[in-house]
């Protein structure tokens, strides 16, 4: 085991691959002993089968394990001991054909390669019994959102088991980014899941200029920074009015939407996008934030904060609201760390996990944000979490905001950006409005890339909703569903 | 009054029950966007909106039979026979006959096995499941509307509806029991015309819709009839509160008790358009009890106005 340096490289050279059983014995260990495993991938090298795992040490650095085994070999699932481990094993089951023994719940995730156009043939989970039917919602819904099939199993109007069946929207992105020029990457990269546009370019960025050894100014990062929590405050705000739109509360409905709207201009207004595409290259940003604009988003995030603290009065004020949301699709702490939930998900279940205050990166490392937490774990707890959340964000961009002049790149700031380091490993993780997005690329002698490995924190949190809805009303789905408000794109690549 | 005035009042009676349910709709959507901070679309929007889905033609399930397509001008006939029953200027309708309600309860009814077979008829488990609580929820509702209409006519010692509602002001109970016969018809309404508490017409969330998930799968004429004879139930239950509460005579001041039950209406609809701008909506399992609710309140209005009828 190797763990990365400060800015998350780890030098191939160095890294021995074992045999798969012993690195997966290691990788229990090391899991064993409370890291958690961030994801775990493979590449084919000379008939072999590499197999990287990244660790995240209680939370802090990087560590990366190898293994290598023949292709299409198979190794003691880590699933029965850490059910967290299901969607790695199984992303790497689909990926690489390597076959975890014994694990539970081994179907494909997103019909990858030659599997593609066969989701007919998913291996539903099914209930028998006497008055027991199946609704099956999707993949073509009756609103304007991404595909994904639920199956749902229930008596009556009580949810038994739900399945969720995604892959619809699998794109081949990893190898789709293996495929063009690494330096031109970045807008492909802002296009794995449109609306966290800012996360996945931030984490890209980071792991670039990891590789090329570039030194960024502070300045800059506080404008990156910015556009996250800007980009944050807008999705939390589609979420909440996505969940007063489904229990038809019409003033949360229609304010939380206007809202959001004032957000994504200010950042249209910072860098010409609304979802602030193009804001973020390798180096820096190619917008800065100057005297003017510092003074516009303070005036936006006024009138911003005064705005949102009515709608969110109204709308936990109102009792019929707080009945629909108490006690619906609750998922316990001890389930959402079991499964390895991350996120907003997570911290909703009172599991304290927030790559900004765990990694700490520029700028969260000179200005903390504080980690919220509810306990409940219910569909209340999550709305209300993304109003705490939204009130903080918006705090701590004041408080960046009313910093002296200088403080803030008033430019495009990009330092350049040389030859990529070879043979490495570069790991990055930013918390986007969801969770953490993780980038890791591994380089080959050369400095070409090998392999782009993106985990998404959808991925490990939807068989949290699936298991949120158990005993659940069917007709209360939609807001189990809006409260995590997932991504389908972000799972499917 | 002249048999002539009779006729143009039940002439004028027909109209309404053609023309307001457009303008009701509109109250309603117009009342929702003034909370949410809109403009709103126009008063005959939905008007509009018919003429649109007349216009076009209709996609048919696979697995469905003419049943289907029946369904809807069957929902449509009933809604509109019902309208005929129901008063909304004063103690008249077209239909009026002694215990003339349980016609005016079953042609609703029928509307509503109708609309629950052409939902099972496409063989969709969405439907299926709409329909199922379309069921389920009637159960409750059917009894508050035989137990309103009850006590309505002990009060006014008329057994018709029209009658009963209409010459109820005048009766001892009446000062006692027009809050909550207001109140019952209100619920009413609201699970007659899929209105918020209780169902959602705006949600596009399959599985939370009891009425709207049933229309799912009609296009075209056939949802344009759906959606009007939704309208037409809203308006029924409006014009029987308006009824209710109409102080003009229709006999002796015809012109004044219709513009006060077309204002009534539209207070109705005001009333109605609040409620699903400042409540959510009710959860499935709890919708029920609401029912029940007014089922229960209705029973007392009945023991209360037998009691107060009894006294005098």
């Amino acid at each position: 085991m190797i763990v990365a340096d400060a800015c998350g490289l780890v030098p191939t050279r160095d890294l021995v691959a074992q045999p798969l059983e012993r690195m997966i014995a290691d990788c229990a260990n090391a899991m064993a002993g409370g890291d958690r495993l961030c994801s775990l991938f493979g590449r084919a090298c000379a008939g072999d089968l590499l197999v990287t795992a990244i660790l995240q040490q209680s939370r802090h650095g990087f560590a990366v394990l190898r293994g290598r085994a023949p292709a299409g070999s198979r190794y003691p699932s880590l699933t029965p001991q850490f059910p967290a481990a299901h969607l790695v094993e199984r992303e790497l089951f689909e990926q690489s054909g390597l076959t975890p023994d014994g694990h539970p719940w081994l179907k494909p995730l997103r019909f990858d390669g030659a599997q593609q156009g066969r989701m007919h043939t998913y291996p539903f989970f099914s209930v028998r019994g006497h008055d027991v039917h199946e609704v099956g919602v999707g993949p073509i819904h009756a609103g304007v959102i991404e595909p994904g099939h639920f199956r749902f199993m229930c008596h009556g109007e009580r949810v038994l088991h739900l399945e969720i069946q995604l892959g619809y929207q699998h794109r081949g992105v990893e190898t789709l980014l293996l495929q063009r020029p690494v330096r031109s990457l970045t807008p492909l990269v802002e296009c794995i899941a449109g609306d966290s546009s800012i996360a996945y370019a931030w984490g890209h960025c980071t792991a670039i200029e990891a590789l090329s050894g570039a030194t960024l100014a502070p300045e800059a990062e506080r404008v990156r920074g910015v556009a996250l929590e800007l980009e944050r405050i807008a999705m939390h705000l589609a979420t909440l009015a996505g969940l007063a739109t489904d229990i038809a509360f019409l003033q949360g409905g229609s304010s939380y939407g206007r809202l959001r709207t004032a957000i994504i201009n200010a950042s249209m207004r910072s860098c010409g996008s609304r979802f602030g595409r193009g804001w973020l290259r390798p180096g820096g940003v190619r917008c800065g934030v100057d005297d003017l604009r510092r003074q516009d988003l303070l005036d936006t995030l006024a009138a911003f904060a005064h705005d949102i603290a009515e709608v969110n009065a109204l709308m936990l004020g109102a009792r019929s609201v707080r009945s629909r949301f108490r006690g619906t699709g609750k998922l316990s702490a001890k389930a959402a760390r079991e499964l390895g939930l991350v996120g907003l998900a997570a911290r909703a279940s009172g599991v304290a996990i927030d790559a900004r205050a765990d990694l700490a990166p520029m700028p969260y490392a000179e200005r903390p944000l504080a980690v919220l937490v509810e306990e409940d774990g219910d569909c209340l707890a999550r709305a209300r979490l993304r109003m705490r959340e939204i009130d903080e964000s918006v705090r701590w961009l004041q408080q960046l905001l009313a910093a002296p002049a200088g403080v803030l790149a008033d430019r495009a700031s990009l330092a350049p950006i040389g030859p990529l380091r070879g043979d490495a490993i570069a790991i990055a993780m930013h918390e986007g409005c969801r969770g953490q997005v993780l980038h890791a690329l591994e380089t080959a002698s050369d400095g070409t890339l090998l392999r782009y490995k993106v985990a998404d924190p959808s991925a490990s949190n939807w068989l949290g909703l699936a298991l949120a809805m158990r005993d659940n009303d069917i007709s209360d789905f939609p807001i189990c569903n809006k409260s995590f408000d997932l991504s389908y794109c972000g799972n499917d690549l | 009054m002249s048999p002539r005035q009779t006729l143009l009042l039940l002439l004028l009676h027909v109209l309404g029950t053609l023309c307001l349910p457009i303008l009701l709709v509109g109250v309603v959507n117009r009342t929702k966007s003034w909370w949410g901070g809109r403009k709103g679309p126009s008063l005959t929007q939905s008007f509009r909106d018919l003429a649109r889905l007349l216009r076009k033609g209709s996609v048919v399930s696979a697995t469905a039979t003419p049943l289907f397509r029946a369904g809807a001008w069957v929902v449509l006939a009933s809604a509109l026979l019902a309208a005929q029953i129901a008063p909304w200027i004063g103690p008249l309708a077209p239909l009026q006959f002694r215990h003339d309600f349980i016609l005016f309860a079953y042609t609703l009814g029928l509307a509503r096995i109708f609309l629950m077979l052409s939902a099972m008829d496409v063989g969709s488990a969405f439907e299926g499941m709409g329909a199922a609580r379309e069921a389920a929820f009637t159960a409750f509702i059917e009894p508050a509307l035989f137990l309103l209409v009850g006590s309505a006519a002990i009060g006014s010692g008329d057994a018709s509806l029209a009658g009963s509602i209409g010459h109820w002001h005048a009766a001892s109970s009446f000062p006692w029991l027009a809050v909550p016969a207001v109140l019952v018809l209100l619920v009413l309404l609201q699970a007659e015309a899929a209105r918020v508490p209780v169902d959602d017409p705006a949600t596009h969330l399959e599985l939370t819709m009891i009425h709207e998930v049933m229309v799912l799968d009609h296009s075209g004429p056939e949802l344009a009839a759906m959606q009007y004879a939704a309208a037409i139930k809203l308006t029924i239950y409006a014009g029987l509160i308006a009824a209710l509460l109409n102080p003009f005579d229709a006999q002796q001041a015809p012109m004044s008790a219709t513009a006060a039950a077309i204002a009534l209406m539209i207070a109705v609809a005001i009333a109605v358009g609040c409620v699903e701008s400042l409540v959510a909506r009710l959860r499935m399992r709890t919708v029920p009890a609401y029912l029940l609710s007014a089922t229960v309140l209705a029973a007392l209005m009945l023991a209360v106005s037998s009691w107060l009828t009894e006294a005098r």
